[in-house]
């Protein structure tokens, strides 16, 4: 199966939404490889650059209601080619969060005061996600661990590799 | 235990439940435009499926972008075609029959009570307006949904908002949401269902229905609803006067999807609006709402008259009431964008595109048009927009500028003004 974690990107923000992840105006391509260079490109977020801050991230760690807005799976597919694999926030969007787990990603709600100590480690921060336990270890300056639940329906899209995959199999 | 409508509706189209919390629904409508449903066709034809479960069940529009602009919108339409073809959808409509999916596809009369409806399209939750349970959902979902006719949700919980006393004159369904929205925030419905209720949704139109409904995202809600009743029949009458003897016995039957008296809800909300002045949004949130009067003067650049939210019929005539015999402000441009082909010729047989051109508005083809800035009506950097659309997300109408949401007399008075200003008055 896929492993998932990697080094974390902190996006600080609340309520991220699908057009500032990726703009409606490149939902004209037609292969998810031609979204790559529009990743987050229009992120209110001071002083962010995505081209230079995404450079070998694997995780984004933001706060509540990431995602919201447009059904738009490019903004999955987007970070999939960005190689970020894993998504880790206080709250998700409906449809962010299930196309997150359709595409074999992983979108996992840690609570705000986690989310708060995660954002508060320093340092460059590596996040390793061991899906078989339910924890997440984070390296910064410091060290911390946090257990996170998959609801078990979505750890098997996720161990399928996908929604299709799955549903393929099932129906 | 009484049952809410969605909870009905997802007990008679069960599956299976692969966990207590998650369902598959059986689908009884697929819905596709040309941005989200290219790729999922590509991608089931390389992986050797290239099947769907059931053509009639599947509904096709270009919209997001027609005529195409380019090579690459082009290409999306051939797709789209050729697969329409292929596997004997007829309901695809391609330039000239096509209009705004969400107002389009009610007109044609696909959306029952008692549906289930999902499309690649946030949106969706628009046809919920018809007691249906409608979302949006993303390409992989979709596929999911043209091969198999299945589609996985987690049950969600109900918020009951009931909407009481009588919208005062120049008020309307739009401003009613946004200030819902304002309410609750852009995500205090998420994983909910809005259950729109009380006299206020009794004596809307299907139209305004809709509305409130299109909105509903915004709020993060799965789907918005109404209980389906006499007005939904009788819109939907030319397509079910073979299924029932009147409109009435329609309504009567449309009675099994209302929520049980002792339904529960996760929440009920109440609102009185007869005292509700128009409202606009401020920021880059949906949720981010103002009365109008304390946006008075600010000054705008463009006026965008459309959209799943407001380009419907009742929406034009609405802006064509403070339009009529005004011209548009020197320094604005004024666009409309009438949300079907059927809108349209009403349109301009009660004489309102008449007086939209003579007031200064150039009317473009039914399209999805400026809403999301992929195709026409692009704002330049710094440009502010007043218009009738669902989505003022920074960047959404073009980079660097900014969009305020509201109804479309709003808009109208935004329009002859060249700023924001409270619509109220020019009625008179």
């Amino acid at each position: 199966m896929k492993q998932f974690g990697g080094q974390a990107l902190f996006l600080d923000r609340s309520d991220i939404n699908t057009d500032e992840i990726i703009p409606a105006k490149y939902l004209t391509e037609n292969t998810k490889m031609d979204l790559k260079p529009y990743v987050l490109e229009d992120l209110k977020l001071g002083g962010f650059d995505p081209q230079r801050d995404l450079a070998g991230k694997g995780v984004v760690v933001s706060r509540a209601n990431f995602g919201c807005g447009s059904s738009r799976e490019h903004a999955v597919w987007v970070f999939e080619v960005n190689e970020i694999n894993t998504v880790i926030a206080e709250s998700f969007a409906r449809i962010f969060r299930q196309n997150m787990y359709n595409c074999g990603m992983l979108a996992i709600e840690l609570p705000a005061a986690d989310i708060e100590k995660l954002f508060n480690l320093g340092g460059e921060v590596n996040i390793e996600v061991d899906l078989a336990t339910g924890k997440l270890t984070a390296r910064g300056e410091q060290t911390a661990e946090f257990s996170f639940v998959l609801n078990d329906f979505d750890r098997r899209l996720v161990e399928a590799g996908g929604w299709l995959n799955y549903a393929d199999q099932h129906y | 235990m009484g049952q809410t409508i969605v909870e009905k509706i997802f007990a008679a189209h069960r599956r299976d439940t692969p966990t207590p919390e998650n369902i598959i629904l059986d689908l009884d409508v697929v819905m596709c435009h040309e941005i989200t449903t290219p790729i999922a066709v590509t991608d089931l034809e390389a992986r050797g499926m290239d099947r769907v479960f059931d053509p009639d069940k599947i509904k096709v529009v270009i919209d997001h972008v027609t005529p195409a602009k380019d090579s690459k919108t082009a290409t999306q339409g051939k797709i789209l075609r050729d697969w329409a073809r292929r596997q004997n959808i007829r309901d695809f409509f391609d330039i000239g029959r096509n209009g705004v999916c969400h107002a389009l596809f009610p007109e044609k009369g696909f959306i029952r009570p008692g549906y289930t409806v999902i499309m690649g399209d946030s949106h969706t939750c628009t046809h919920g307006a018809f007691g249906a349970f409608a979302a949006g959902v993303g390409t992989t979902d979709l596929e999911v949904g043209i091969l198999k006719g299945v589609c996985s949700f987690r049950l969600p919980r109900t918020i009951k908002v009931e909407i009481n006393g009588k919208l005062p004159a120049g008020v309307y369904a739009k401003d009613v949401i946004l200030y819902i929205i304002k309410t609750i925030t852009v995500n205090g419905a998420t994983d909910r269902v809005l259950e729109f209720a009380g006299p206020v949704v009794d004596a809307m139109s299907m139209e305004a229905r809709m509305t409130l409904c299109n909105m509903a995202i915004e709020a993060g809600a799965t789907c918005g609803i109404c209980p389906p009743d006499k007005t939904t029949a009788e819109y939907l009458w030319p397509f079910i006067q073979n299924d029932y003897a009147t409109v009435d016995q329609a309504a009567a039957d449309f009675r099994q999807w209302h929520s049980d008296p002792d339904a529960a809800y996760e929440q009920v909300l109440e609102f009185d609006v007869s005292t509700l002045a128009p409202q606009v949004t401020f920021g880059f949130k949906p949720d981010e709402v103002k009365d109008i009067t304390a946006m008075e003067g600010v000054p705008v650049d463009q006026i965008y008259i459309g959209s799943c939210t407001n380009g419907r019929i009742e929406d034009l005539r609405e802006a064509a009431k403070v339009l009529k015999g005004r011209r548009i402000a020197d320094q604005v441009r004024g666009i409309l964008s009438p949300a079907t082909p059927k809108v349209y010729n009403q349109a301009m047989e009660e004489g309102l595109l008449k007086i939209f051109q003579e007031a200064g508005f150039c009317v473009t083809n039914p399209t999805c048009g400026a809403c999301l800035g992929m195709s026409n009506g692009v704002l330049a950097e710094g440009e502010v927009c007043a218009s009738t659309t669902n989505r003022n997300f920074n960047g959404r109408m073009g980079k660097g500028g900014i969009v305020h949401l509201m109804s479309p007399l709003s808009a109208a008075a935004a329009a002859v003004a060249g700023k924001i200003t409270d619509p109220r008055p020019l009625l008179v």
